[in-house]
């Protein structure tokens, strides 16, 4: 028989002795201590996104282009609503009571817990009125953001602009939430890992007022925002405004160089826009303004037109035709001036020239024959292209070089598949693709790129990448952008080009062109087009240690030396000497004053 | 053989709808503690409330299955199952995978499978059959150390997976063998052990060492009152201690004095088993023992203390003691976990209005710290069912066990019990402050699929065993 049974009692009399034990204590908790309710009532956390200010960007020179100011977005948490007086509140928040409605069911269908943006960057000068009254409303609570401010409406296209974050963003990096900003061209895309900083997360404990009451858990668990580093850009500011100004009306691009850097001075794409109409509420109206617009300010000309360059691409093909030993100095070919064929001469200048007068005279039956010269050195045409393309290719045409370019193109330069398609392989020669001799024809090249050429020939040779960013402070930049590039073509072969060049300018074009007291280097180009010629010029000064190369093209405005050389000159003049001379005050007038979108105006 | 349908009409009904409402309020506040409005259907079974109500459903298969089985099944292949599950407990040290730093799961793709949940009912089906013997005397040595090895064989592999919790829920058979017949005593220092843990590390040693030979003098007074020569002992151990304090004195104070007096104390008692040995006073000696072993016992708690633990460890003690009033320290997840009990107030904030166990404030809101959700939106009223509903299973289940005939079943049925009692005590008391934090589930009420269906096997057997209470085993 079971002797312990009576131990049950005891067993019993624990579990009751604890249970009863448990039930006095929760009765204390729960019923007598108001201890734990009023922490409780405090706490209702918060967790608040600390968005870091962007770094900021300076030029050149150390003059600040690109800072913040601060903007407001309003958020509401739908779980935490009460009752509220809608027309004070639309009134005070500036929206209507539809915009109110939609976007609180909005964010109730995102979640009612979590704060979702009802109002956008509000402005600092709203903001101080809303931030008084705001108390009134349960659920509601606004949170610092900061926005670009541009220094001077300039340089929209090489800074770009920050926009929200889109679904492929998100998808692509996941530290990118809805709502984020993230760079979405320019500088601000190619540095953006370097400029957004990396977001905190403050926690908070908020009470039933929506104050404040502390942070959670001491802070530990709080990351704390990092600021974006800063960038110091290759642009000269004052280069970059005076360029913007002279090719206002005017649609085209500059691009200017420092040769011995690759450190892009100034890059212009006409016309542009004030980069600070992308910025906060507006972005989006103006964002459909200029995408509409006909002249096209949102496409980029610098980085993605593909522009025949027209006899500045003399250059290049004097350069091959010296290198490859089809020419020499002494080579010269007969110029029977407009009668010559197959392509004729734009100048009358005698019978015959060398190298340095092709240069100078801009000589189509000169770079006609220079170019079946170098074809013709192989056997097959083809392959005397494909020599030729090379060396073109070395250049930095028709591929893209790396850099720190959010969106540049390679451009065009005809491969032999491409002819070998339109011909039939065998059935194509030098005569087939004689407009490559002028610049014109299948090639299609950026105006970077051509300002690189600039820049090549400045250095007799060799190029160091373009780029756009000479620091990010506190870091090094790229060494990509310290390695030299060499071109497939000798130092010494520069020298009949550059003095063909030199004489060009000195001889010919001082009225327009001539920097007083520099000795500058320069090959106009005249694009024929379906519409007025486009007017070309590239340029590079001073002949002895070159400190800038630059390259102009102006769309629908007539001759090389009619508006893109006097342009090219005044920008040279601008930055060599800091002002223009007086007896250029015409020309520069003349020049700013230009209207080749609407002439007549 | 009983006929299936007396099957039926003999399983104890009360039983299973306790185990299903508690399963039921489970269900209902894991849905409010993981609620929000993005995933608002209740069977939703990416949600963890969904896949809890799957479990749940295949929890109540998992009990019919148990009860078509003839019950001596269980009786006969008590052994087996205990081996199996010791096996499993064997192979997961090498084969298994750590989850929340414990290295005691076997991953079969999504699928988890703990087999520490297993022991618990393996353990008193061997429990069960090792005591049912004819002739069986728990006060022999060799029952109760075979006893001992059943019961902390699992316990220590568990210990080794680095699962605390649920190696510490093996103690609780202790109550079993204590209604089995394990002397009172046992009890008794069971209790004198864990005071004397707590007094270890709550109270200076030197107060301690004072206090433990104050109750030591009044002890041996008591024992043998008629005693002529009582004063003797006490002479002795001022003897043998004041000559540890002139040292001390005349070294300025160089050693601790609770270490210095302690070992006065531990001089004296050896003295004084001797003279009791000499006088034959048997209480004498008695008393030393114990008097000795408890000096033993603090002195090496405070060693595995400040040197063995590591600081976290150190500090959830701590914490369970009041030593350390931090509140976003050690005690911060006790501390959350109070105000969402507290806040509950007498009638609750209303299913789904609870503030305090959603974003996080409470830790493992859905497991170990389930009972806040109660607490805070139930109130005082759901905390008191809640503990009422499991007082009453309690009850029944002690009220099933003294009815049975056979004593497998009715050592079984203790076993159920106590371990059921022991999460109970242990993880209720956690979430108000009162037990230190230790992670193991609210049984039927917790999330996780492995420790229901390990509470439901465990439960059911009984059940199965209780219903065939008149066949002979
Ligand atoms: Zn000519």
């Amino acid at each position: 028989m079971d002797t312990f049974s009576k131990r049950k009692y005891y067993v019993l009399a624990i579990f009751f002795g604890i249970g009863i034990i448990y039930l006095v204590k929760l009765f204390s908790l729960q019923v007598i201590s108001s201890k734990y309710k009023e922490s409780a009532t405090n706490n209702v956390l918060r967790e608040i996104i600390q968005y870091p200010a962007r770094g900021l960007i300076y030029d050149r020179n150390g003059e600040l282009m690109v800072i913040n100011k601060p903007a407001y977005d309003l958020l509401v948490t739908p779980r935490e609503l009460e009752h509220f007086d809608t027309i004070a509140f639309c009134n005070l928040a500036e929206i209507s009571k539809e915009e109110l409605i939609a976007g609180i069911k909005k964010a109730k269908d995102y979640s009612t817990y979590k704060p979702s943006t009802l109002v956008k960057q509000i402005p600092p000068e709203s903001f101080a009125f809303l931030q008084e009254k705001l108390y009134k409303f349960k659920g509601f609570h606004v949170q610092l953001r900061t926005l670009r401010e541009y220094t001077h409406p300039a340089a929209a296209h090489v800074l770009g602009y920050v926009s929200e974050v889109n679904e492929s963003d998100i998808t692509k990096d996941e530290y990118y939430k809805s709502g984020d900003y993230i760079g979405a061209s320019g500088i601000e895309k190619t540095y953006e890992k370097q400029l957004r900083g990396i977001k905190g997360i403050e926690k908070q404990l908020v009470d039933v007022h929506n104050r404040i009451q502390g942070s959670y858990n001491e802070g530990a668990e709080d990351i704390p925002a990092q600021i974006g580093t800063d960038l110091v850009t290759t642009l000269d500011a004052a280069l970059q405004h005076y360029a913007e100004a002279l090719f206002v009306n005017k649609k085209g691009s500059v691009v200017a160089i420092e040769p011995s850097t690759g450190e892009v001075l100034a890059l212009v794409s006409a016309p542009t826009y004030d980069p600070g109409l992308l910025v906060g509420r507006v972005r989006g109206t103006n964002y459909n303004i200029l995408l509409e617009d006909e002249t096209k300010p949102l496409f980029n000309r610098a980085l993605q037109a593909k522009y025949p360059p027209g006899s500045t691409f003399k250059i290049i093909n004097s350069l091959i035709g010296l290198q490859t030993g089809a020419i020499n100095t002494y080579t010269r070919f007969t110029c029977n001036g407009k009668g010559s064929t197959p392509i004729r001469c734009t100048h009358s200048h005698g019978g015959s020239a060398n190298v340095v007068e092709g240069i100078r005279e801009s000589c189509n039956p000169f770079m006609w024959n220079a170019f079946r010269s170098v074809i013709n050195l192989e056997r097959k045409p083809a392959d005397g292209f494909k020599k030729w393309r090379e060396y073109v290719e070395s250049f930095g045409i028709g591929t893209i070089v790396s850099s720190d370019f959010a969106h540049a193109l390679p451009g065009d330069l005809p491969t032999i598949e491409m002819y070998n398609k339109w011909y039939g392989e065998g059935h194509w020669n030098a005569l087939t693709v004689r407009s490559l001799a002028i610049g014109q024809g299948e090639l299609g090249i950026t105006p970077l790129q051509m300002a690189n050429v600039g820049a090549i020939v400045a250095n007799r040779g060799y190029y160091y990448p373009p780029h756009l960013v000479r620091e990010v402070k506190g870091d090094t930049v790229s060494s990509m952008f310290k390695v030299k590039k060499y071109t497939k073509i000798d130092p010494e072969n520069f020298e009949p080009i550059i003095e063909g060049m030199r004489e060009l300018i000195a001889n010919k074009l001082t009225a327009v062109a001539g920097v007083p007291g520099v000795e500058m280097c320069g090959k106009t180009g005249t694009v024929q087009n379906n519409g007025a010629d486009h007017s070309v010029f590239t340029a590079f000064a001073p002949i002895i240690s070159p400190k800038i190369a630059i390259f102009v093209y102006v769309e629908n405005s007539g001759w090389g030396a009619s508006y893109a050389a006097p342009m090219a000159s005044l920008m040279v003049e601008k930055y060599l000497n800091d002002t223009i001379a007086t007896s250029r005050k015409p020309i520069e007038k003349r020049m700013l004053e230009a209207n080749m979108i609407n002439p007549g105006q | 053989m009983p006929s299936r349908r007396s099957l039926w009409a003999s399983i104890d009904g009360v039983t299973v709808i306790l185990f299903i409402l508690l399963m039921f309020l489970g269900w209902i506040n894991i849905y409010a503690s993981v609620y929000d409005q993005e995933h608002q259907n209740i069977f939703d079974t990416t949600q963890r409330y969904g896949k809890q109500l799957i479990w749940i459903g295949a929890a109540l298969v998992l009990g019919f299955f148990i009860l078509i089985v003839d019950s001596n099944f269980y009786v006969f292949f008590a052994w087996i199952i205990y081996g199996a599950v010791m096996l499993l407990l064997l192979l997961v040290l090498v084969f298994g995978t750590v989850v929340n730093g414990a290295k005691g799961w076997f991953m079969l793709g999504s699928f988890g499978f703990q087999p520490a949940e297993f022991a618990k009912f393996a353990t008193a089906l061997a429990l069960a059959s090792y005591m049912n013997v004819h002739g069986f005397k728990l006060q022999q040595f060799k029952s109760l150390l075979f006893v001992s090895i059943i019961i902390f064989l699992p316990a220590l592999l568990i210990l080794i997976q680095n699962d605390t919790g649920s190696a510490l829920v093996f103690f609780s058979f202790v109550l079993v063998l204590y209604r089995e017949g394990l002397s009172g005593i046992v009890l008794f220092f069971g209790t004198l052990l864990v005071a004397l843990f707590v007094l270890t590390l709550v109270v200076s040693n030197l107060f301690l060492s004072i206090l433990l030979l104050v109750a030591a003098q009044i002890v041996f007074y008591a024992v043998n009152a008629r005693y002529k020569q009582y004063w003797i002992v006490p002479t002795i151990y001022a003897g043998s201690i004041f000559p540890f304090i002139i040292v001390n004195l005349a070294s300025g104070s160089k050693f601790d004095w609770g270490d210095l007096i302690t070992a006065g104390e531990i001089l004296g008692t050896l003295i004084v088993v001797g003279y009791a040995f000499r006088k034959k006073l048997t209480q004498y000696l008695t008393v030393s023992f114990i008097f000795l072993g408890s000096l033993l016992f603090i002195i090496s708690v405070d060693y595995v203390f400040y040197n063995v633990l590591v600081e976290h460890q150190q500090s959830r003690i701590n914490e369970l003691l009041g030593i350390h009033s931090d509140p976003l320290g050690a005690g911060y997840n006790v501390n959350q976990s109070k105000i969402a009990i507290g806040s509950g107030g007498f009638f609750g904030k209303g299913f789904l209005n609870g503030t305090q166990t959603k974003f996080d404030f409470v830790p493992e809101q859905d497991t170990d710290f389930i009972f806040c959700t109660v607490g805070e939106e139930w109130g005082f009223v759901g905390s008191l069912v809640v503990i009422g509903l499991f007082l009453a299973l309690f009850y029944r289940l002690i009220w099933l066990a003294e009815r049975q005939k056979s004593g497998f079943s009715r050592i079984y049925g203790y076993s159920v019990v106590v371990i059921l009692f022991f999460h109970f005590m242990v993880n209720i008391g956690m979430t108000i402050g009162i037990m230190p934090v230790i992670g193991i589930p609210l049984p039927f009420f917790s999330y996780g699929g492995s420790s229901l269906w390990s509470f439901t096997i465990l439960l059911f057997i009984f059940i199965r065993l209780d219903a065939s209470r008149y066949e002979k085993f």
